[in-house]
């Protein structure tokens, strides 16, 4: 006891007093407090996209180019619920429901992805629309960009995670980072609805 | 607490905050007095222009509503410095643990509010008073457009165009003239500024904002840009040029009138053709159409050169067609190479354009 | 001092690492303590080169039409000078503050996540250190040094491509960038740290003030940094690809970054004021032996002044030409976030009220935050009154008006923090002697030169002029400004020996050398790696109060 930093007596019976002292966990706090600063990244982008709507000097302009991606968007909607439908799995035990979830997951994001990829060919080749062209290209690339950099992101920690369950790496106690891949897995998707509803539905 | 006491004994704390106090109310007071009357002074409280005015005497209201908040706060800051100092005779006894009071934090919270509130309408006031105003049917139209590190200056109405001096005629009991500004920049975000005349507007590519000033007194009001523009914003200086009704009006009509062609300097003037000052300078009454440096067709009416570097002597002027970046480092008219004689003739046919 | 100390026995100091060791550590160390050390020191370092920056322009502006510098360089010079103090010395300084105590005031034993710590640390300093490469960096039009020259603020279209040719300004936005990535990562650090990681006992409203503070100025961190990203983003986007995001001749608005810079601009400066109001509320108590007075009014306040402050930012603005409603707008919220500031005066002022206070080093300091803030924020007022704004706005008052708050204000509180838990971090007491000299030789050219500044201002001198033409009125009160540099610097100087010398020559501290009550005090000076041997727990927010005065314990009266 002599080497204890603190006398007992007063923090002794603080101690007991305090048996059930429970904290939320810092991961999700972590996790939060991300998802909270990178939404207000994005706010800013969509704030930049509705104040240039109609100012651009020179076309193409929106309603001439943009074709509602519903495919897409379908897509990565489902993908979250694939992402729960996997940590449902994992968290009855079922290895191979969770990697069967998970990699559907991977595979709606990647649809997802190639669907952008092809809408970009498109626009830049057919419709001659790059980020320079006029106020509408900055703000669509740069918002669109944003959006479909942060779902690559994404996909990197999905494959990382199917990676090690196959590997055997993956434990039940790692229930909570894998609910955090999911959070920032949601995170995106919800950053979809704006965006999708500001570009293709508001904007155009 | 023995107040004789607290005085009598000369602890240097005491020194230190009474001469720290001294200094504290010296210092403005004698800053603003000492300032003198010259005109190339720009004290914003010593104004002579409506806006300005409105702005001056709105001021000094804000600053006694500051001072005396001041004043407040700062004796009870030194009260209990001085009050509550732990003295060598004290036990080592801790002093009374008060951990607050809500009536107090109310107190200091309301009061603080309503000092806000009253400030905030005062506030509302000044800025339509200025910002919404209309133009009198004899007011004068100008557009002044910003460029990099001088001010172009057109009379719309008047057909006159000029450079980094703002004729305006003064405003008088019998009618009321102010000037109504349009500002435009052509490159980057700049400020037009004449403190005596009104508070500064930015001007900034691609949008239009007004202001306007209305002197009373003829006279030089000298102004500065106050946004940060690039290598010269420093030397981007403005001056308005406040006259009587009459001589504005004498101003406006040389100013309207096209350059002449005088055979004695045809040989500066073919010059001005053969180098390439054509393609930046416009001339009125000559082909000379260029946009992107001042007009020049009355040169020689303006005080001076390079928005404000330098005086518009001959000397200057030499050493400005000689080499401009020697008085204006960076500024966009390049070094033309020019020799002696070429420089001479070049003066002497751009003295012609009064 | 204090009343008879309980028996506390403290574990023995540590031997000596060799110089290789210690760097070595230093490298790859996650220790808040020691990450924390390193943001300060970087900071202070950072600062003393920004310093010098501003010596040269003061120089540069001692007298009219001088040619010290080139326009250029000078331009240069304000930009870096600017730059620095904000993102490079302010930034880490309190990302510092926060690293280093918060753990030990929450009773915890590091941050929450130790290896985001060091990330953060190490990409603040790569990115200070690009800033300065641009000196060196790729040559641009210009030729000679290539040092970003657009301001802090970077306003477009100056900053962008076409006006602003080379590399330089692009150095001044990757650098920020980075900085503003390292404050995100403390940021989060410090907000899981605060929620998940606090003692038993500590709830939300029993941890020390300066803890609150700190927590507040982390949420608006990852508030207010966003649209500086965002904006620099697009800056990047068009000087690279040719975006139009602020081409005013494609029809982009010059204005929408002045938006978005002030959007964080304006929390900016609340970020870096607010951690010195967290060092007073920690000192001013201690040093009028009392508690600070009113604690749930102070968090409300900090709580509301970080709200309130997201919503006055076009008060950076007023000159723009925005409609007379927008003005009164942003005048009412800027003059309604100086009532819960001005409420923060007024409580530590209550807290010195009825108190037996104790000049030390620390409270000295305090005492010329109070005189000073006081000033800054009345100065503050002044620009909020937008007509009074439309002459200020962008001369030497609003120059003269943020040095009084970021130095007369900020730097006398780190100042005051430095002294207080200098002994904790070393184990040394700092000389008292040399902290005399250091605070009045500062204060005095302090005052000489940030006083004095306020009259060109009122006389129609604009900011960021290299030179100024004799006639205007303004010359004896910058050549009293620059006069007053060089009492700045030995001051500086003083201050620095003290620190150096104090490291071997101080007198021992021992764990808790104030007589104070929060848990930093509760383990040796410096603490051993692991904070504490045992985690404490807490009753009340002045654990070290109960334990020394068990017949008064606070939480009887909480």
């Amino acid at each position: 006891m002599t080497t204890d930093l603190m006398i007992n007596d007063p923090f002794a019976s603080a101690v007991t007093e305090f048996a059930e002292w429970k904290l939320p966990s810092r991961r999700k706090v972590g996790v939060l407090s991300l998802i909270g600063t990178e939404a207000t990244v994005f706010s800013i982008f969509v704030v930049a996209y509705v104040f240039y709507t109609g100012k651009s000097l020179t076309g193409p302009y929106p309603s001439d180019v943009l074709t509602v991606p519903i495919v897409a968007t379908v897509c990565l909607l489902s993908s979250s619920l694939t992402i729960v439908l996997a940590e449902r799995a994992f968290k009855r035990e079922s290895a191979g429901g969770f990697r069967l979830w998970w990699g559907l997951t991977i595979i709606l994001a990647i649809v997802f992805l190639a669907y952008t990829a092809s809408e970009w060919y498109r626009l830049i080749t057919v419709e001659h629309l790059t980020i320079s062209t006029n106020l509408f290209g900055a703000t669509y690339y740069s918002l669109v960009g944003l959006h479909a950099s942060h779902v690559v992101v994404g996909l990197i920690l999905l494959t990382l995670v199917l990676v090690l369950s196959v590997l055997g790496r993956v434990r039940p106690a790692d229930a909570e980072r894998l609910e955090m891949v999911s959070w920032y897995w949601h995170f995106v998707d919800a950053v979809w609805v704006v965006v999708f509803t500001v570009v293709y539905i508001i904007g155009r | 607490m023995k107040l004789r006491g607290l005085f009598a004994s000369r602890s240097p704390m005491k020194l230190i905050i009474g001469a720290t106090l001294l200094y504290f109310a010296a210092i403005p007071a004698a800053g603003l007095a000492l300032a003198s009357d010259s005109d190339q002074i720009t004290n914003i409280f010593r104004t002579n222009s409506t806006p300005a005015n409105s702005i001056s005497n709105y001021s000094l209201l804000v600053l006694a509503i500051c001072a005396a908040i001041f004043v407040t706060v700062a004796t009870l800051l030194i009260y209990v410095i001085i009050r509550f100092r732990r003295r060598s005779t004290d036990d080592d006894r801790e002093p009374p643990q008060i951990y607050g009071s809500s009536q107090i934090e109310l107190a200091w919270t309301v009061l603080p509010v309503l000092i806000v509130l009253v400030l905030a309408m005062v506030t509302a006031r000044t800025i339509a008073d200025i910002q919404n105003a209309k133009a009198p049917p004899a007011a004068v139209h100008a557009t002044i457009v910003g460029h990099q590190w001088w001010w172009e200056i057109r009379y719309p109405d008047l057909g006159v165009v000029t450079a980094n001096e703002l004729h305006v005629p003064v405003s008088d009991g019998a009618e009321r003239r102010p000037t109504f500004l349009t500002l435009e920049s052509a490159d980057v975000a700049h400020s037009f500024w004449v403190p005596q005349l009104a508070g500064k507007t930015d001007v900034i590519p691609n949008r239009e904002n007004k202001m306007w000033i209305e002197p009373f007194k003829p006279g030089i009001y000298p102004g500065n840009c106050a946004e940060y523009c690039g290598t010269q914003h420093a030397h981007m200086l403005i001056r308005v040029v406040a006259e009587t009704p009459d001589d504005f009006q004498k101003w406006v009509a040389a100013q309207q009138k096209p350059s002449t062609a005088d055979a004695q300097v045809k040989a500066g003037h073919d010059l001005f053709f053969a180098n390439s000052c054509v393609s930046c300078h416009t001339i009125r009454g000559t082909e000379a159409a260029g946009k992107f440096g001042p007009d020049l067709t009355h040169l020689m009416s303006r005080q001076t050169l390079g928005s404000g570097v330098a005086p518009n002597t001959p000397e200057q002027l030499r050493a400005w067609v000689r080499n401009p970046q020697e008085l204006k480092v960076g500024c966009f008219m390049p070094n033309m190479q020019l020799g002696d004689q070429e420089v001479d003739r070049l003066v002497a046919y751009l003295q012609t354009l009064k | 001092m204090a009343t008879a100390s309980p028996e506390i026995v403290f574990p023995q100091a540590r031997e000596r690492f060799s110089v290789i060791s210690l760097l070595h550590e230093l490298v790859v160390t996650v220790d808040h303590k020691k990450l924390g050390l390193m943001y300060i020191c970087s900071g202070l370092l950072f600062f003393v080169v920004a310093g010098l920056l501003a010596t040269v322009m003061r120089l540069q502006l001692a007298v009219p039409n001088n040619d010290l510098v080139e326009p250029d360089t000078f331009n240069r010079l304000f930009t870096v000078h600017g730059t620095t103090m904000v993102f490079f010395f302010g930034m880490p300084f309190i990302a510092g503050l926060m690293n280093y105590l918060v753990p030990l005031m929450i009773g915890a034993r590091d941050m929450a996540f130790p290896r985001l710590n060091a990330f953060g640390f190490w990409i603040f300093l790569f990115g200070g250190l690009l800033l300065y490469f641009s000196y060196l960096g790729a040559p641009g039009l210009s030729g000679h040094g290539t040092a970003p020259d657009v301001g802090w603020f970077a306003y477009a279209p100056l900053s962008d491509r076409a006006f602003s040719r080379g590399h330089s300004t692009d150095y001044w936005i990757l650098s920020i960038f980075l900085g503003g990535i390292g404050s995100s990562a403390s940021a989060i650090n410090v907000i899981a740290t605060v929620i998940s990681m606090r003692c038993r006992g500590m709830t939300l409203m029993r941890m020390p003030l300066f803890v609150w503070l700190m927590l507040v100025t982390a949420g608006m961190i990852l508030l207010a940094l966003p649209p500086l990203t965002a904006a620099q983003v697009m800056l990047l986007l068009d000087r690279f690809l040719s975006a139009r995001f602020f081409d005013t001749q494609a029809g982009g608005s010059a204005v929408l970054w002045q938006h978005f810079f002030w959007l964080f601009g304006h929390p900016e400066v609340y970020i870096l004021i607010i951690p010195g109001f967290a060092c007073v509320s920690e000192i001013v108590p201690v040093f009028s032996r009392k508690p600070i007075f009113g604690y749930p009014v102070m968090v409300a306040a900090t709580v509301m002044i970080g709200f309130i402050s997201m919503g006055v930012w076009a008060h950076h603005m007023f000159a723009v030409g925005m409609t007379s409603l927008s003005n009164t707008f942003f005048a009412l919220s800027t003059m309604l976030v100086a009532v819960p500031t001005g409420i923060k005066i007024f409580n530590w002022l209550g807290t010195m009220y009825g108190g037996k206070i104790r000049f030390e080093m620390p409270m000295l300091c305090c005492i010329a935050f109070l005189f000073q803030f006081l000033c800054a924020g009345l100065t503050g007022v002044m620009l909020a009154s937008v007509p009074f704004d439309w002459q200020l706005t962008d001369t030497y008052f609003v120059v003269a008006h943020f040095h009084y708050v970021l130095i007369g204000g900020l730097a006398f509180a780190i100042f005051g923090g430095i002294y207080y838990w200098y002994p904790k971090a070393t184990g040394r007491m700092l000389s008292k002697r040399l902290g005399l000299w250091h605070f009045w030789l500062f204060l005095i050219g302090f005052h000489l030169t940030f006083d004095t500044m306020h009259i060109p201002g009122l006389l129609g001198m604009p900011r960021r002029i290299y030179t100024y033409g004799p006639g205007r009125g303004w010359e004896i009160y910058n050549l009293i400004e620059t006069i007053g540099v060089f009492f700045q610097i030995a001051g500086t100087l003083c201050l620095v020996i003290n620190l150096l010398w104090s490291l071997s020559k101080g007198a021992e501290a021992g764990p808790d050398p104030w007589d104070a009550w929060t848990l930093e005090w509760a383990t040796s000076s410096p603490p051993p790696e692991y904070n504490f041997e045992t985690l404490p727990a807490v009753r009340s927010r002045r654990p070290l109060w109960d334990l020394k005065h068990p017949e008064d314990p606070d939480w009887k009266y909480e």
